[in-house]
């Protein structure tokens, strides 16, 4: 057997020991094509890649933290951190909202029909997003939209949704949290259906009512769900591209531009790599420090 | 008391339902509406004479059809790949010894948290060098194994008894065939999930396409809609069909195998 005996070492193993032919592949793929890319992000960071150098590499240079100076010094860059945190603290959480808010209804006794509509509240996170924004940006429409349509049979004004900076970050965090409820609903339901129906019960001879009942019994049980659900969504959402680039083109007046946005200008549009992996990098490290920060306060808070 | 309860339970969820299938379902009423009638005032929610004429230019004119090979062929191969690199790899870290075998897992399970954009530069300069960029192998290499995936398959497979695997060795069965033929066929559930989840990603996958996919004969429907969309801002019904018929393979899949999708879900989630 030729692939036993080619493995270095592993006859030190009193276990099989071909292991590295079955694991090597998917593993040379992902050190190849995921993490020394990542590895090399940061050294780009470090450097003047711009279309010269990436017509010559000669023309490359060590820059040090020049770039990020720069990044720093650019005001198109908070004007999208700013976007950004915008769409992560307040989609984040109504989606997490909307997600838990389902979840509750689905798994409630009363509900009849429950396979049908998990299967509606689900079918948004299958959709292609490039094909929803597209088709939600013709339900924003001013004088057409549905929207509009609903608000001024309701007796409310027209709102100009992707037309004004006020209301386009609005208009795609409803979109994203339509997008994405469903997948922490069925997560939310896993953790529902984990806690032990005689908590409920003790509850109850206890003499706590519903609402009494959903703060100290399903809140704090659901807390790991909601430390996976919190991470999973806030890197999500950090990611926030495609849904400006294809509604709103991250405007108007640049309300919508993300980060993300500002990553693939610089580096796919304008050629500026170097400057463009200080911000893939800058993106890492807020995504990073917003998913630490979030689990030190559920630490915190005891649960 | 409990019927009234009911009752409001269950107008809620139907209420909510209906909002959350409205933009799919006016989308599709729109797919057949005759150009420039879903643009008229008041907007129309259903088309009174259906066409098909919008389905005809997309794939006439605009090409639609190449975009649709294209994303089931990209598809259809990181599915494959990564089935079975991912379940070789995942079968591997379970219940095979090898040396650095902890340590590897642990340094995939850290880099579990990467955003995938952190990356994406360096990637392309080195698919550019090795001549990739504007093929479909820039889009299906990335992808041919998930560290999501391994460890998919790595959680289902430590279930598998080592007394099974052991008696098919002493029965001089080779580590290959032993896979092939009795650790592949056990692992068909996870298998099954984690195929659904990486054609539903592949498919509606936006941003590396749009990077690496630079001339239109290689375009995915994703990309190739998106650029549409900004050509055709004011044929919102052709837009409506090209969306219709993106959205409705991944849709008639979600369908069709949501039980192994979401039961996917739910064991992934509570474990993680």
């Amino acid at each position: 057997m030729p692939q036993k005996t080619a493995t270095v070492g592993a006859r030190s193993y009193d276990g099989p020991s071909s292991g590295w032919w079955f694991a090597g592949p998917a593993v040379a793929i992902i050190a190849v094509f995921f993490l020394a890319p990542i590895a090399a992000s940061i050294l780009l960071s470090l450097t003047d890649f711009d279309i010269y150098a990436l017509a010559d590499w000669q023309n490359l240079r060590f820059v040090g933290l020049q770039n990020y100076i720069q990044l720093f010094h650019t005001y198109r860059f908070w004007v999208a951190l700013h976007n950004t945190l915008y769409f992560v603290a307040i989609g984040g959480p109504l989606s997490v909202a909307a997600s838990l808010g389902a979840a509750l209804l689905l798994e409630s006794k009363l509900t009849r029909l429950k396979v049908v509509w998990r299967t509606v509240f689900f079918a948004p996170v299958v959709t292609t997003l490039v094909a929803v924004a597209i088709v939600w940006r013709y339900l924003y429409h001013t004088k057409y939209g549905l929207f509009n349509l609903a608000l001024t049979k309701l007796g409310f004004e027209p709102i100009d949704w992707l037309g004004d900076p006020h209301w386009a970050m609005p208009a795609v965090i409803f979109l994203a949290v339509w997008k994405n409820f469903g997948y922490n609903m069925i997560i939310f339901m896993a953790g529902l259906q984990s806690i032990p129906s005689e908590l409920y019960e003790a509850a109850e001879v206890d003499g706590a009512g519903p609402a009494r009942r959903f703060w100290h019994v399903t809140l704090p049980m659901l807390a790991p769900t909601f430390l996976f659900v919190g991470v999973t969504t806030i890197i999500g959402f950090f990611q926030l591209f495609a849904e400006p680039y294809v509604m709103t083109q991250g405007g108007p007046e640049e309300s919508t531009y993300s980060l993300v946005m500002l990553m693939y200008e610089q580096g796919f549009r304008w050629w500026r790599l170097g400057f463009a992996s200080a911000a893939a990098m800058t993106i890492f490290g807020i995504t990073l420090a917003a998913t630490l920060a979030q689990i030190w306060l559920q630490r915190k808070s005891g649960v | 008391m409990r019927y009234v309860k009911v009752v409001i339970t269950n107008v809620a969820v139907a209420v909510l339902g209906f909002l959350v299938a409205a933009p799919l379902l006016w989308m599709v009423g729109a797919a057949f509406m005759p150009r420039g009638t879903a643009q008229t005032y008041p907007p129309p929610l259903w088309p009174t004479a259906p066409t098909l004429q919008n389905f005809r230019e997309l794939f006439s004119r605009l090409h639609l059809g190449r975009y649709l090979l294209n994303s089931l062929a990209i598809s259809l191969a990181i599915t494959s790949f990564a089935l079975l690199l991912n379940a070789m790899a995942g079968y591997a870290f379970a219940k095979l010894r090898f040396v650095g075998r902890e340590q590897v897992f642990r340094t995939l399970l850290a880099a579990l948290v990467m955003p995938l954009q952190v990356g994406m530069l360096p990637l392309f300069l080195m698919l550019k060098q090795l001549g990739l960029i504007n093929t479909y192998w820039a889009v299906i290499i990335p992808s041919m194994a998930t560290i999501y995936g391994i460890f998919m398959v790595r959680q289902y497979a430590l279930a598998i008894p080592d007394s099974l695997l052991d008696a098919a060795r002493l029965d001089g069965a080779s580590e290959w065939r032993l896979f092939f033929t009795i650790v592949l066929p056990l692992l068909r559930p996870v298998l099954a999930t984690l195929g659904i989840f990486t054609f539903l990603s592949a498919w509606n996958d936006f941003m590396w396409p749009l990077i690496v996919l630079t001339g239109s004969e290689n375009y995915t429907l994703p990309v190739a809609l998106a650029i549409l969309s900004t050509e055709h801002v004011q044929d919102a019904e052709l837009m409506m069909a090209g969306s219709l018929i993106t959205i409705l393979p991944v849709l008639c899949l979600f369908i069709l195998l949501q039980r192994q999708l979401i039961g996917g879900i739910m064991v992934g989630g509570v474990k993680g």
